[in-house]
Parts: structure tokens; sequence; C-alpha cells
């Protein structure tokens, strides 16, 4: 039988195949260089048949004069082109395609490597470069190397303070960075139902930090219940027995709360072996644990107490924001003492806010902790939401407390 | 497609946040990608990239997908890279704008003279010659067109 990769690319592992992608997307990050190509091709119109779509996210607002022309020129290229556009504050690219845009079954392209995440639809979700992308504008196509896969089933159900985040840091710290190149990751096993989509999108997003092409789950009643109150009615699809070419198997259940230290995300080790370490910063957001569901936790685990260090917290949309704001998460937040970015990518890639100093130490909820993506000198500790409140309240890293 | 060059060696895991850092990505002079590539993980590199083969570690390219890590390398004035293997995206990107990729686990000598020819599939390198597997023929075609802008000038 044929993995979740192979069937939706029609074609066996190790073929490379030209296909029709679904929906496309780039920021204002990459969008940029992606125009300028798109000119030196002699690009006029976009190739039929393909969603697309620009949204701003990574420099939001801009930061300077320079950014600030860049982005108008992608800006108004995508309005004439007639693309979806997202200006700056409606979010995060993959957070916005997660919020009704991607189907299960779709091939969806992302300028961004994190574009895996919208594998959590049972859709190709997979990154390229800009001038892939400046391609894909142009004739509605890609190639693709149909991937191996990578089966990693779950067993159980979560327990105490643990959280998909540290499942995820758990399958990159056994893999390694490099440990599933040119492969796709298809999370299975009984497990999988009693994850929610938000948990299914940290598993997803941090595939590419394996080197991963993608982050698959098989859509389910989970999967059709999330899509249904985004406005979309579709079909789910059912597991076959297939060949993986590696295997990992996880009893959710003894996950406990893990830490990526300096600088590499497969460094990765529990909470307690570094607790004590003080900190400078701590950030929660980004396209790993920026959703409701993530502000809600923090926001329950801080309130009514006051954060030690200072605490940036940015959500990855506009409706995450619109949310907390309705159901009082926000000001809970803010009475905790933290500050609050606008909805994007914030502090995570080090362009413009949330900047780390020489010698910083600071506790993140994102993906990456490359040596001074955040700041010059600085240190990034990865981590989950409950282990970012416990440690902004006490200023240093500390374990999460169960909640 | 031959050249040839000076080796250069690196380590495993080579990130495309050290190959070009995320605060000057945005900018309408490339060749500041130049002389900005690998700042974070040497600064005195740069200078030392014209008309050089990188030889490095596993996994060369990681991370982010921003092109413009290809573009510091090329304006740099790199030849080549040769690595045991690259991230997807960047190998991708690399073929893209037309600089050539080796995947080969080649034990490097900073300084000695690499020379390659990826239509006949060898690398020569410390007096031997190894082989290599053949890129794909989309690959080539997007290679041997000079990038995948020129592809698309000469297939439209």
């Amino acid at each position: 039988m044929s993995t979740l990769s192979e069937r939706i690319l029609g074609a066996t592992e190790g073929e490379y195949v030209d296909r029709k992608v679904d929906k496309a997307y780039a920021h204002d990050g990459t969008g940029v260089l992606a125009l300028e190509a798109w000119k030196e091709m002699g690009g006029d119109r976009l190739g039929k048949g393909t969603g697309y779509f620009v949204q701003f996210d990574h420099i939001a607002p801009a930061n300077n004069g320079t950014t600030a022309t860049l982005q108008h020129e992608l800006r108004d290229f995508a309005k004439r082109s007639s693309m979806q556009f997202s200006d700056i504050g409606c979010g995060i690219c993959h957070q916005l395609m997660g919020e009704g845009a991607v189907l299960p079954g779709e091939i969806v392209v992302g300028a961004d490597s994190h574009s895996v995440t919208l594998g959590a639809f049972g859709a190709f979700a997979t990154g390229v470069g800009a001038t892939d992308m400046a391609a894909i504008w142009l004739t509605g196509e890609t190639w693709f190397r149909v991937p191996e896969s990578v089966g990693i089933h779950l067993n159980g159900k979560l327990t105490g303070a643990a959280e998909a985040k540290d499942v995820a840091l758990a399958y990159v710290g056994k893999l390694g960075t490099d440990g599933a190149t040119y492969q796709a990751l298809e999370f299975v096993g009984e497990g999988v139902r009693h994850l929610s989509m938000d948990e299914r999108f940290v598993l997803s997003n941090l595939s590419v930090e394996a080197g991963a092409k993608t982050g698959l789950f098989y859509a389910d009643d989970v999967t059709l219940r999330y899509l249904k109150e985004h406005g979309q009615e579709t079909a789910g699809q059912e597991y076959e027995p297939c060949s993986y070419r590696q295997e990992l198997e996880f009893d959710l259940a003894d996950i406990v709360p893990l830490v990526a230290v300096p600088h590499r995300v497969d460094t990765v080790k529990p909470v307690d072996a570094v607790s004590g370490v003080p900190l400078d910063q701590v950030f929660v957001g980004t396209c790993t644990n920026g959703r409701y569901s993530d502000l809600a936790r923090f926001a329950r685990l801080v309130r009514g107490r006051k954060v030690a260090v200072r605490t940036i917290v940015v959500p990855a949309s506009a409706a995450v924001l619109e949310k907390a704001i309705r159901t009082g998460v926000l000001a809970d937040i803010i009475g905790s003492g933290c500050t609050l970015g606008t909805p994007g990518c914030g502090p995570c890639l080090g362009y413009h806010m949330g900047v780390l100093g020489e010698g910083e130490v600071c506790l993140s909820t994102a993906n990456r902790n490359f040596k001074n993506r955040m700041g010059v000198g600085g240190e990034i500790y990865l981590g989950s939401v409950a282990t970012a409140a416990a440690s902004a309240l006490a200023g240093e890293i500390a374990s999460p407390e169960v909640g | 497609m031959q050249g040839k060059g000076t080796a250069v060696c690196l380590p495993a895991d080579i990130d495309t946040d050290l190959v070009i850092a995320g605060r000057y990505l945005r900018t309408r002079d490339r060749s500041i990608w130049g002389t900005r590539v690998f700042e974070d993980l040497d600064p005195a590199l740069a200078p030392r990239l014209k008309g050089a083969v990188i030889v490095a570690g596993k996994n060369f390219g990681c991370g982010s997908s921003r092109e413009q890590a290809v573009h510091a390398l090329r304006e740099a004035g790199v030849v080549a890279v040769i690595a045991p293997s690259f991230a997807r995206i960047f190998f991708r990107n690399a073929i893209n704008i037309g600089l050539p990729l080796i995947e080969l686990d080649l034990t490097c000598k900073e300084g000695s003279l690499v020379a390659f020819d990826l239509s006949s599939g060898w690398v020569d390198a410390g007096g031997k010659r190894h082989a290599i597997r053949p890129l794909s023929s989309r690959m080539q075609e997007i290679l041997q067109a000079g990038g995948l802008v020129e592809y698309w000038r000469a297939h439209r």
C-alpha cells in the first residue's frame, strides 16, 4: 500500500513528478526576492488553477524605509495580480493558511521552510525558496521528488505538564537535524486521535527541523470538525498500512517537559536538567506555539501572578488575538506583566523586535535556536508554553506546573 | 558542466542563518551579502571565498528557506559546494540560482585544488578521482540554462 505522500502525489517514492500546486503562498521575507525573479522571468499573468496568497508577517510592521519600500512593491503586485493578500497584523502565513484555506489531499507550497505545518491537514505541504515560488506564480506547477516516509507512531495520551511541543522536541532529538532529509514524516497510531489540530500543527511544524519535506497527519474527525468550524466541508483520509523507511514509536504518557539547548534543535534535555539558568527574556508565540490554545494555557498559568523577566507574547493571527481579547485571556497575560506584539513572527528571526543583546538568554516557544538567530551573542532555549510560563514567573528556566 | 577552485573547509550542519544573518536580508544591494557571508561563523571567511570550492560536513544549508544564502555564496565568489548531504530547500535554491552542489563525503584539505565535472560525474581532489551521483535530468537542464529564471525565459 502507498504512503500518504505517494497517494497525494500519485507516484511512488523516488520518482520525479511535475504537479499542479493547489495553494501557493509567500511572505514579505521571501516574496520580495520572488517578485524580482518573476520580473526577470518576464512574468505577466499568474498560472491558472492555483490559489495564490501573500502574507506580511516577518517584519510587520516595517522597521525602516528600505523594508517599507520593498513591502510596498510586493503589496502592490499581490493586489494588482488578484492574489489573496494579508497585510501586517493579520498574522503568520502558516497560521492564516491553516484557518480554513488548506484542505486534506491538496498540494500546498509556501516560500518558507515552516510550510510543513500544513501537513497537519493531510495536505502535501512543503517549503521552497523564492525563485521556485516565482516559477509557480508563472505556471501554477512545480516538480517534486516523491519522498520516502518515516512513520512516527504515537500511543496513549499526554499527561501532566507535557505538551505537543515536548513530543516534537523528543522526535527531533531522536532523528537529529538531518535524520529525515528528503523524507516525509507521517504521524500515525491510536494516540493521534487524542491530539487537537493545534497540537498536530506543532508536530508538523517541527518536521523541517529534522530535515523533512513535510509532516503529515491523516485527516480524521478532529480535522473535519476543525475545518467545519472554519467554513469548510470535506472528506477524511483512511490510513492504509504501508512501508516506512524508518519508524519511531512514542508512548505519549512517557513524554516529560523538554528543552532544546543552544544552538541546536536536536540537543534536547529534560527541563529539570537545565532548571535555574537565569533568563533575560521569555517569548511566547510563532508558527509553533502562538495559537489561541497556547495563549489560553499561558494565561491560565500566569493569571494573578507577576512575571519576573521581560516577556513578549505575540499571537499567531488577528483571529487568535481577537479571541484572546474576547475571552479575557489577554487581560490575564497583560495583568501578569507581559507585553504584546503585533500578530506575526515577532522576535523569532531576530530582524526587528525583541532582539537579544550580547550574552542575553531567552526561553522561546519557537522552533529554532541557531547561533545568533535572535541577536548576536544571544542564547536561545526552546520549550513548551507551560515551560515558558513557569520560567517567566521564576525569571530562570523552571519546570512547568501541571496545568 | 566543469569547474575548479580552492578548498575551504567547513563543519557539518551549517544553517542558512549562519550563511547570511537575518539582519542583512532586507536590501537592494546584493554585494552586502557577499561581504557579510558567514559573518557569525568567522568574520575572516568572506574574503577567502573568491574562487573557492566549499567542502563541508553533512546537512549543509539547513534551516530557513532564505534564498539570500545562495546569493551570498555566489556574490562572495564561491564556485561550488561539496557536502555529504544538503538540506532540501537549499539544494533546490542552489540549482535554481545556478550554484553547483555536489553530494560527496570528501576529506577536506584547506587550500588544495578541487576540480569537478557534473556532466561526466567526477570530482578530483587530493590526487584522487571520486565518482558522483548525477543530478536528475530536470536539475541538469536548470543548471545548464544558468538557473530557473533563464530556464523559464527560454521555455515560455
